[in-house]
């Protein structure tokens, strides 16, 4: 299978990882080296076989609906960014 | 050639738990921005979700309300996408296995004013909507447009707020029947206390799926109008949407999938301006969470905490109570309302009729005019009760009845019932009556007495009357109540006069 | 003092015939003069440390001290750690001063350890040389021009260069195993859900375990004791009773059957690094333990699927670092997207990118079946093979690792490469298992280099460790690979 620049610029967008075209060509050449890898996975005869999520079979803990959380804003936003007016400031979200 | 509108609603109920439904910040509308956001709300490295019970019980709830299938195992899973409110770049939602399978909601379509669709059939009528399916997620936090230099802010106190999404099937074919939907499903919400249905609040949002097509046609492209928050916008927009739709294929233009927002100003629906990006969410099972099972037992229990539904309801009002389709569909609007008309209903057994005319008449005329709930009436079931008592065994008339509903629901210092039991009621209203002087008269010597004079005093229209001229029947009645200052009973006021008048 | 075990440290500390101020001292000491040349720590802070040993020396003056009271652990710097900045090895949290405890290290306050520092690690937990890391490589004790392993390699030459008591690491795909046989230590990943993964950075959410890097499989059990427990904020912690994994230690061997599965002698394996392992098999046999051949068929597919599903869940995992509300934000950007694009792209590293890239690319429209779906039932086809395996053995024995410490920057340009030195140690995470590696050994010296160590394998049944650490210990009583050291700095 093959991967063009063009794959590799749409997967870039996706994840939000701004590329050069230089390193969207180097990415493109790794990836395919890593699929080729991975490719070896597509022979094997999977029918009948439930896809493993985890890795015990447990069912999900469920918590009591009880508010544990105290207010620690000052100390969260200590370390972010920028805030004002105890908001996350980002550059502006058009809709 | 005619046009058919095809409907689908997606809507986000916000679950009324005290917790978050991953963590224990609270939920609680209003707080100062980011101070209910803990270290899983903001998404701090090495944090985990862990599943509210809570939230569960009540996606169980509805689902067993609406009759659906709850799924014995179902996943969570990451839907992946950037955006400033989005923590996590993801939200945890259920997509291949949601909690709640296929189920369905009568409705009754009552035609909306100005609706076109079914302006040609004014008649109510029942309808039943399937629900695709209902499923678990949690909310996203919001964007402060407020210009902060330029800059968006960021509140994450509502991210992580349980939701459940309820989607229905296409089955709608009106704004009426998208509202009836709409009302019943809100109503039901927090008939089950799932939801507090607060739709300012956002807790309690539409999205709705408009499509247009010939009738017999497969169905046509869609546009999703997102996050209406109240019924009359709803109405509004899908009008406005649906005919947008016909005028543009009619003029030879296609619809393409859009998301679309309804601006209330203009009454107009617009596609969003970001740039339309291929959505590719990437959903794939939260390896954070294991599949959520619910066992027979756990799914009874939640079954046994159930209130009679309002669909129940109606049926047992019908056939054991023997009111009209649609006294029971008005009594059954909220779960306030039902328990108001059945806590009436107790203490005046067998008036059902009565209890009902009552509480759809004058109680809800006065609580529109005053923009108030039924939870908020002055006037009490038990009040109601007696006082339909007193015109049931003939000590006032309809009419004094009236007055004395009024002074129950504006009563002066003096007027105030004191105390909750039916001997106490009873004196109050008693001397309430006597009070007002509305106490029937139903001695039956005074009737005559009175029906004599005017007999005698008309002699004429008594002529006109034997002669044939029936109608003039009303005449006497009124003359004879006005002669009572309304306080004869009718009743016998009738038997006597027909008795005397035939001569 | 410094190759004391903790069973002897412990000892010293609650005779007070030293302090836990003296001891913290002694490893300060000895990082601020090491360390520049090894970079195994990212982060020191004396003070902090300082003043858990004296919180720790009134306990042991009180007489309430735990086994691990007093002792000084180092700490991967993947662990949020309140109060300490917690990179994870990335310029993306170069600057991020944890504001919470990870429940291990919470563990580790509760008994009165103390944070020694945090080491560094590839970044994100990704890569196998310790090469990936914003701050640098760490060097292979036994041979400065050669990679500790990854990605708990900071750890892994902390303990062999003797810069801490013992350390912590995680293992998504032996991160803690490989550079344990690499540096020649002793390094065990638990069963998926015996350690709380709460406030460790997430990589591969279903495959991650934090588990502990030591010099002796008795140290690794008290370590062990301390970070194993229930945790409720971490749905995939397991309840179960606690457990003391040093319990058996002393067990004979006697009938003890080892699987050893054909697959894992094959090519691809280096000669010195198949001699060491085969002489500790002959070892094993000695103590009264017999040999079963086995087979795990479907273990060549595990590399390939372990590169499907741990990129795509930590292509997920990552989205967080989105330069809002913690972490790196580049300094200029023209828009939302642009300010996303840019801290992202300036924030990660290449390796953490790429794999950032294949996961996006698994899961995305029209590829989840051919990739992710079927990566997870493979997932299930490689478990299964450890479950018929484990009918006829009691624990699989094999290389960690198909050669010995490679040279820094050897596989720098070929992620292929690199991917392929996990080949033993991924099936593991895969099912979920518990995995050790002990040194067994030295491989062959050449071109004026010494002999790198050898680390042996040891994979056991879900919930095994107190065996498998029995087995451990059995075999450094009977030998001293476990005990060398490299020659002084």
């Amino acid at each position: 299978m093959s991967i063009t620049n063009t794959d590799v610029r749409k997967v870039a967008r996706l994840a939000r990882l701004a590329m050069s075209e230089t390193e969207i060509e180097t990415a493109r050449a790794q990836l395919a080296g890593i699929f080729d890898l991975i490719a070896e996975m597509q022979a094997v005869d999977t029918r009948n076989i439930a896809p493993m999520s985890h890795a015990q079979d447990v069912s999900q803990r469920l918590r009591e609906d009880v508010v544990t959380a105290t207010n620690q804003r000052e100390l969260f936003q200590s370390i972010a960014p920028q805030v004002e007016a105890g908001l996350y400031l980002v550059p502006q979200v058009i809709e | 050639m005619t046009w058919e509108i095809v409907i689908g609603l997606e809507v986000h109920a916000q679950l009324s738990t005290s917790s978050k439904i991953f963590c224990g910040a609270p939920t609680a509308f209003g707080a100062e921005p980011n101070t209910q956001a803990d270290a899983v709300s903001i998404a701090l490295p090495g944090v985990l979700p862990v599943l509210n019970k809570g939230a569960v019980e009540r996606a169980i709830k509805f689902g067993l309300a609406v009759g659906a299938h709850i799924a014995p195992r179902s996943v969570f899973a990451r839907k992946n996408y950037f955006y400033p409110d989005l923590p996590k770049g993801y939200q945890i939602s259920q997509f291949d296995l949601p909690v709640v399978g296929q189920g369905a909601l009568t409705i009754q379509v009552e035609p909306l004013s100005g609706d076109a669709a079914s302006a040609g059939s004014a008649q109510a009528y029942e309808k039943v909507v399937r629900i695709t399916r209902a499923h678990l997620e949690e909310d996203a936090g919001k964007s402060l447009h407020e210009d902060f230099h330029g800059m968006t802010g960021i509140d994450l106190n509502r991210a992580g707020t349980p939701l459940l999404e309820i989607v229905s099937e296409p089955d709608m074919r009106s704004a009426a029947e998208a509202v009836a939907y709409a009302k019943t499903l809100h109503s039901l919400v927090r008939w089950i206390g799932i939801c507090d249905g607060n739709m300012q609040e956002g807790s309690f949002r539409c999205d709705v799926n408009v499509s247009v097509r010939r009738p017999g046609e497969p169905l046509g492209t869609r546009r999703e109008i997102k996050n209406l928050n109240s019924f009359k916008f709803m109405q509004q927009a899908i009008d406005y949407e649906a005919q947008w739709q016909i005028d543009t294929i009619e003029n030879g233009g296609k619809i393409h999938q859009a998301t679309v927002l309804f601006n209330p100003d203009t009454g107009e629906t617009l596609a969003m301006r970001s740039k339309e990006e291929a959505h590719d969410y990437r959903y794939f099972p939260d390896p954070d969470l294991l599949p959520l099972d619910i066992s027979e037992e756990w799914k009874e229990q939640v079954r046994a905490t159930l209130p009679e539904l309002p669909q129940a309801k109606q049926t047992r009002y019908v056939n054991e109570l023997g009111l009209s389709a649609y006294d029971a569909s008005t009594l059954t609007a909220s779960r306030e309302m039902a328990d108001f008309f059945e806590a009436a209903l107790a203490k005046a057994p067998g008036q059902a009729k009565l209890c009902a005319n009552w509480i759809q008449g004058e109680i809800s005329a006065r609580l529109n005019r005053e923009n108030k709930n039924i939870t908020d009436a002055p006037i009490k079931p038990i009040q109601l009760a007696v006082l339909i008592g007193r015109i049931v065994d003939g000590t006032i008339s309809n009419s004094a009845a009236k007055q004395i509903f009024d002074h129950l629901w504006t009563p002066s210092v003096a007027e105030l019932i004191i105390g909750d039991s039916l001997e106490e009621v009873t004196r109050g209203i008693y001397t309430l009556i006597e009070a007002k002087g509305l106490k029937q008269v139903s001695d039956s010597g005074a009737i005559e007495a009175l029906v004599d004079e005017i007999i005698a005093a008309n002699a004429d229209k008594v002529a006109e009357y034997r002669s044939g001229k029936d109608k003039l029947f009303g005449f006497f009645v009124g003359l004879a109540m006005k002669a009572s200052k309304g306080k004869a009973n009718p009743a016998q006021l009738n038997d006597v006069l027909k008795r005397k008048l035939a001569g | 003092m410094l190759n004391s075990s903790l069973q002897q440290l412990g000892s010293a500390l609650r005779a007070r015939k030293i302090s836990s101020v003296e001891l913290t001292r002694l490893y300060l000491d000895r990082i601020a003069a090491l360390n520049p040349v090894l970079n195994a720590y990212i982060t020191t802070n004396a003070e902090a440390s300082l003043a858990q040993a004296r919180d720790a020396d009134a306990r042991l003056a009180a007489g309430t001290a735990d086994a691990l009271t007093g002792i000084p652990v180092a700490q991967k710097d993947i662990f949020c750690a309140k109060g300490w900045r917690t990179t994870c090895g990335s310029k993306m949290l170069a600057n991020f001063v944890s504001p919470y405890d990870a429940h291990v290290i919470e563990q580790f306050n509760n008994v009165g350890a103390v944070n020694l520092g945090k080491t560094n690690m590839d970044e994100f937990a990704m890569g196998s040389s310790n090469e990936t890391s914003y701050f640098g490589a760490v060097k292979n004790p036994y041979s400065q021009d050669a990679v500790p392993g990854g990605s708990s390699g900071g750890s892994a030459c902390a303990v062999a260069a003797r810069l801490c008591a013992a350390a912590t690491g995680t293992d998504t795909g032996g991160s803690i195993r490989q550079p344990a046989a690499l540096c020649g230590i002793s390094g065990l990943k638990p069963t998926y859900g015996t350690v709380s993964r709460y406030g460790m950075i997430a990589f591969a959410s279903s495959l991650d375990q934090a588990g502990p890097m030591a010099r002796s499989a008795e140290d690794l059990a008290l370590m062990l004791n301390v970070m194993t427990g229930f945790d409720e904020r971490d749905s995939t912690s397991l309840q179960r009773a606690k457990e003391d994994y040093a319990r058996d230690l002393a067990k004979p061997l006697d009938g003890l059957r080892i699987g050893l599965p054909k697959e894992f002698f094959a090519e691809g394996l280096s000669n010195d690094v198949a001699q060491a392992v085969n002489a500790a098999i002959a070892e094993y046999k000695k103590l009264g333990a017999s040999i079963v051949e086995i087979s795990l068929p479907n273990s060549r597919l595990s590399v390939p699927v372990y590169y499907v599903l741990a990129p795509a869940e930590a292509s997920s995992n990552l989205s967080r670092f989105d330069g809002v509300r913690y972490g790196y934000r580049a300094p200029e950007y023209s828009d939302l997207t642009d300010m996303y694009e840019k801290s992202r792209a300036q924030g990660f590293g290449a390796e953490v990118k790429r794999r950032i890239m294949i996961g996006t690319y698994v899961l995305s429209h029209g590829y989840y079946d051919a990739y992710y779906l079927q990566a997870q039932k493979i997932r299930r086809l490689i478990a299964q093979d450890f479950t018929d395996a484990f009918r006829q053995c009691d624990v699989i024995m094999g290389p960690t690792s198909p050669s010995t410490a490679f040279k820094l920057g050897e596989k720098g340009d070929d992620p292929v490469q690199m991917y392929l030195s996990d080949i033993y140690t991924i099936a593991v995470n895969l099912a979920g298992l518990p995995g050790m590696s002990i040194p067994c050994g030295f491989g062959a010296a050449n071109n004026g280099n010494p002999g790198m160590p050898v680390g042996l394998q040891i994979i056991g049944n879900y919930f095994d460790e107190v065996r498998m650490l029995n087995v451990a210990h059995q075999y450094q009583l009977a030998t001293d690979w476990h005990s060398r050291a490299p020659q002084e700095l």
